[in-house]
């Protein structure tokens, strides 16, 4: 199971790369641009046999305990839609 | 009395923290890998140097309160030992939970290597005994994430415990940190975090000395305790 763990500065944590991102898009004429803030995406593969609603839980304590600083950071979790089984390929091949 | 240096994986202050204890202070100074489980017995002082421990992965610091010895240095400090943190060692002791706040990347989104002046806000800890309160200091920072953060309420306390050691300058704030903090002490008084390098400030050849008082007080409260 593929999960995804989005890491965000909290609103109103001053966010410096995400203004010099902002400031680079209206360089480039996206004159429509009002903020960016920068985070980060921690990819996680877990057991397949996980259970989604346990895999959510553990996904949230992990977050809470190592791949988000709570005093800076806010996260939020995504699950990646499993790619369809290999085993069943197209037929004829070994 | 005996002192230990912490080196992590991408510590770089450690020899300078090590020169200081040993060379300067005339002390029993043990450099300590992150591995050991346990640090040398009669350890009174221990310092976490600056530098960027496992490359600062995920947070500056964040990795580094895995290493094994880091559990020998809560226990040490919850029983009153005193920790320096310098710079990458301020970062560790809070993303280890041994400091409150978080860091965050400077303002300027540049790596500051600068002196800068520094206000002793409290003198009443172990480390800042032999400066006057409100001295200013020159000592100072080489950093990409100085940018002190707290929230409200423990900012509050910060302030109304008077356990904020030290501040930069309003005007010479080089990371844009809460309040100008540039040093902690927790509740106990006992731990010290700090991103300023008072391990480069001990001799006048080297554009200062106010460090070395620092690590003087240091020295002499953990003695008086040990009678």
């Amino acid at each position: 199971m593929q999960a995804k763990v989005l890491v965000t500065l909290r609103a109103g944590v001053l966010d410096p790369a995400g203004e010099a991102v902002a400031d680079g898009l209206r360089q480039l004429g996206f004159d429509e641009v009002r903020s960016v803030r920068v985070g980060k995406v921690i990819e996680v593969e877990l057991d397949d046999e996980i259970d989604a609603s346990l895999a959510k839980e553990r996904l949230g304590q992990m977050a809470g305990q190592l791949l988000a600083n709570l005093v800076i950071e806010d996260y939020d979790i995504e699950f990646v839609e499993s790619p369809p089984d290999k085993d069943a390929g197209p037929s004829g091949c070994a | 009395m005996k002192v230990a240096v912490i080196t992590f994986p991408g510590s770089n202050c450690d020899s300078d923290a090590i020169s200081v204890m040993r060379v300067m202070l005339g002390l029993d100074t043990k450099a300590v890998w992150h591995k050991e489980a346990r640090l040398p017995d009669q350890v009174r002082l221990v310092i976490i140097p600056g530098g960027f421990s496992y490359g600062d992965a995920l947070r500056s610091g964040a990795i580094a309160r895995f290493s094994p010895i880091m559990a020998d240095i809560k226990r040490f400090a919850d029983a009153g030992g005193l920790v320096i943190g310098i710079c990458n060692g301020f970062q560790i002791l809070l993303e280890s939970g041994l400091l409150p706040g978080a860091m965050l990347q400077n303002a300027s989104q540049k790596f500051v290597c600068r002196m800068v002046q520094v206000e002793a806000v409290s003198n009443t800890t172990p480390f800042t005994s032999d400066y006057q309160r409100h001295e200013w200091l020159r000592i100072p920072v080489a950093h990409h994430e100085g940018r002190y953060h707290a929230d409200e309420e423990t900012y509050r306390q910060l302030q109304r415990d008077d356990r904020i050691a030290f501040r930069y300058g309003c005007r010479d704030n080089p990371n844009g940190s809460l309040g100008d903090v540039a040093g902690i002490v927790n509740a106990q008084r006992n731990v010290l975090g700090m991103m300023p390098h008072p391990e480069r400030a001990v001799e006048s050849l080297l554009g200062s000395d106010d460090g070395l008082r620092l690590f003087r007080s240091a020295v002499r409260f953990a003695k008086s305790r040990e009678g």
